[in-house]
């Protein structure tokens, strides 16, 4: 059966081969399972230059020879990796220039998502690079953002029409082998968003994407890639909401970020991936690498995440702080409910001189669900008058729930100083009694109190998803006190 | 009537503290409740606000006219009941603009009411930080955090001011308030008192009534109120002490 079904796979891809996947395309989704044949699939698909074909088998080579890590805090079912269908993108019939010419009923998805591409957006100051089942839809502000010199598109373009920036950065931060998941991105990313900020240009508006799984039994592998050149500033935003599902669906994406000497990357992220149900049923599994090198000295990178969804999240966004005198942030909110998994935190590795990270994390675990902070600092013998300060605080609702710490610390220099505080609390009886002598009910007094003890978090976001995330803390913890 | 309890009876943990307390206040009357440490006063107030950690083994308290104890904490709050806390409770990066407005719009929800539009809102905060002589910033401060003893016992009367409730019960306000801070408040709650409310105030000393002067004082002892009368009531306990009630029973 299995001969059989590969002996079909091939026919039907070689037999592709033979027409060149030219314009009138009526297979927009891979067959289902990982090949090499997929890979080359993919590729060709989106009329890749021979690098990337190249780039991409590697890393489905070393997939092979990997295995899923087992180290974290989570129970994640096997993955059956033949499963999945690698790429599925919407009909595309011609070349989009305006909004018109779009699907009404992409639209009309974007419109439930409260993502809109039309005039108020531009009117607020956002470009949104919307991604949908893996192929860009619509790119807004482009042409305003060029004339700075400022590149934001779809990862998809930035090949096509900028390949030797992707060729020069892609991989430089997070290799295709770091891990498992990445060596898979590598191999299959569909899709993603690219943002290049020239030398000493700050970019004027916050960039955004959206990121969103429609397709059942779609697996999305996302690639981001923003370079801030010396003296360059940039805001980017990432929100995701996906609608509910019954099947798990696998999340692996890649970002990677590059800031050159004195430039700033601040990157925030809303991640709303459906979390499953109360039983624990369906949900997304979201294993994601994001990693930023503050290459150049005076270079700062600062990670914001409020993370209220995925039933399974595996996160670290870190900073390699190679440049002297560069900075790493790292704010988190985690929210886990019900049956949730969240095993997320940050790694700061120093390698400059006077080099300074922050990581803030707050961890709220409602239900039965399990929380972990993981993280990494480490400061290298080089990395002298070094500083980090770490807190972790873990709140707990209710008594079926897990909270753990797992802080790591290398310090391979004597001149450098880490601090590290953590505190696990409860949501007291007092303090949703005093909210309810008040008049005010026990949801939304739970919700002031998790907003409140998020704030120090909350307020490093941008203010139109600052307001989301309030919104999303509270919505996350319905039902589950009382 | 505005409240009546009727030989009510509470517990925590299987221990009898309550045992029988009958109260009867009408609007436009200030009760004062008197009475030794541990005698149940505080318990009295938290079992009207509808704290669950007592369990009520018998009696009942009819709130106009209707079984308070069927409501959740919230709904009696918005049906008009107030507790001052005799310790106020600190909600670390909650402003109170951000605290006073979600209970007042929730209030306002509960009565089928829009919430009030932010500049009034605003406008009503600033008011009512007068009435309750409140000088320094207090919108952008976390709900009691960082407070002195006596800001946290004004902040109390100034929500009660924002709330306009029907029945205030004062737990123990005056303790911990220096006698500057003691008028403020008594003068707060004076100025709130009307012929469409009432107000318990639980206290041990005389002193807070000679700010709040009450109509009626009741001397609750070991679960039970065993003496009732006017304000001289107070004025006797003072001087003869709490050991004349033991000695009279």
């Amino acid at each position: 059966m299995e001969k059989e079904k590969n002996h079909i796979l091939k026919e039907v891809t070689n037999s592709e081969y033979k027409w060149g996947f030219v314009t009138d395309i009526e297979m927009d989704t891979a067959t289902v399972g990982l090949t090499e044949d997929t890979v080359r699939f993919i590729s060709a698909k989106k009329n890749e230059p021979e690098f990337l074909l190249e780039y991409r088998l590697k890393a489905y080579k070393k997939w092979l020879e990997m295995e899923q890590p087992q180290w974290a805090h989570l129970k994640i079912p096997i993955i059956n990796y033949q499963d999945i269908i690698y790429y599925a993108a919407p009909k595309k019939k011609k070349e989009l220039s305006s909004l018109d010419e779009v699907d009404p009923a992409l639209l009309e998805t974007f419109k439930k998502l409260g993502i809109s591409l039309d005039e108020q957006k531009k009117l607020s100051g956002v470009a949104v690079d919307a991604v949908i089942d893996s192929v860009s839809v619509k790119t807004t502000f482009t042409e305003t953002l060029s004339k700075q010199g400022i590149i934001f598109c779809s990862f998809s373009d930035a090949v096509q029409n900028h390949p030797d920036l992707v060729k020069q950065y892609m991989g430089s931060v997070v290799p295709y082998g770091d891990n498992y998941f990445a060596a898979l991105n590598s191999a299959v990313f569909s899709d993603g968003s690219f943002c290049y900020i020239p030398k000493g240009v700050r970019c004027p508006v916050e960039l955004s994407t959206y990121f969103r799984i429609n397709a059942a039994n779609t697996g999305q592998f996302e690639r981001t890639l923003i370079i801030a050149d010396e003296g360059a500033y940039v805001s980017y935003m990432e929100g995701c909401t996906a609608p509910q599902r019954d099947e798990n669906q696998l999340h692996a994406a890649i970002v990677e970020i590059v800031a050159m000497k004195d430039a700033e990357v601040k990157y925030s992220t809303v991640q709303n991936w459906y979390p499953g149900d109360k039983n624990g049923l369906g949900g997304i599994f979201n294993f994601v690498t994001k990693r930023g090198i503050c290459k150049g000295s005076n270079s700062k990178i600062s990670w914001t995440q409020v993370e209220t969804g995925s039933a399974i999240t595996w996160k670290y966004p870190s900073c390699i702080l190679l440049g002297d005198h560069s900075v790493g942030e790292f704010y988190s909110v985690a929210i886990t409910n019900n049956h949730q998994q969240a095993d997320t935190g940050s790694k700061m590795i120093h390698l400059g001189k006077n080099t300074k990270s922050t990581i803030i994390s707050k961890g709220i675990s409602a239900g039965f669900s399990n929380n972990s902070y993981r993280g990494l600092v480490k400061i290298a013998k080089n990395a002298t008058n070094s500083r980090n300060y770490s807190q972790c605080d873990s709140l707990l609702m209710g008594d079926k729930c897990g909270a753990h710490t797992w802080p790591y610390i290398k310090a391979e220099n004597s001149s450098s100083i880490i601090e590290h505080e953590a505190t696990t609390s409860k949501i007291s009886e007092d303090q949703l009694f005093y909210c309810q002598q008040r008049g005010i009910s026990t949801e939304s007094a739970i919700g002031l109190i998790v907003n409140g003890y998020a704030k120090e978090v909350l307020n490093k976001l941008p203010m139109e998803f600052a307001v989301e995330a309030q919104k999303l803390l509270s919505i996350s913890l319905e039902g589950s006190v009382g | 009537m505005l409240l009546n309890i009727k030989n009510l009876h509470a517990s925590i943990n299987g221990k009898e503290i309550l045992k029988g307390v009958n109260l009867e206040v009408n609007k436009g009357e200030v009760h004062a409740i008197m009475g030794p440490n541990g005698t149940g006063k505080s318990t009295l107030a938290s079992v009207i606000a509808g704290r669950e950690v007592f369990d009520i083994t018998e009696g009942e308290v009819l709130y106009k006219g209707k079984n308070l104890l069927d409501l959740p904490v919230e709904a009696r709050a918005s049906e008009g009941i107030f507790l001052g806390f005799q310790y106020p409770v600190e909600i670390p990066g909650v402003s109170m603009t951000n605290f006073m407005r979600t209970a007042v719009n929730e209030q306002r929800k509960y009565h089928g009411l829009d919430p009030l539009p932010s500049g009034e809102f605003l406008r009503m905060m600033e008011e009512k930080k007068q009435m309750v002589e409140i000088t320094a910033k207090l919108n952008n401060r976390s709900v009691n955090e960082g407070f002195s003893g006596g800001e946290k016992k004004k902040n109390e009367i100034f929500q009660m001011a924002m709330l306009n409730p029907t029945l205030s019960i004062l737990d123990e306000t005056d303790s911990g308030l220096d006698i500057d801070a003691l008028r403020i408040v008594a003068n707060g709650v004076n100025k709130l008192r009307g012929p469409e409310n009432a107000t318990v105030v639980i206290t041990h000393y005389q002193r807070l009534l000679d700010y709040i002067v009450p109509d009626f004082v009741h001397v609750l002892y070991e679960g039970r109120i065993v003496k009732s009368g006017g304000k001289e009531l107070a004025l006797e306990l003072e001087s003869k002490g709490y050991e004349w009630i033991k000695d009279s029973l």
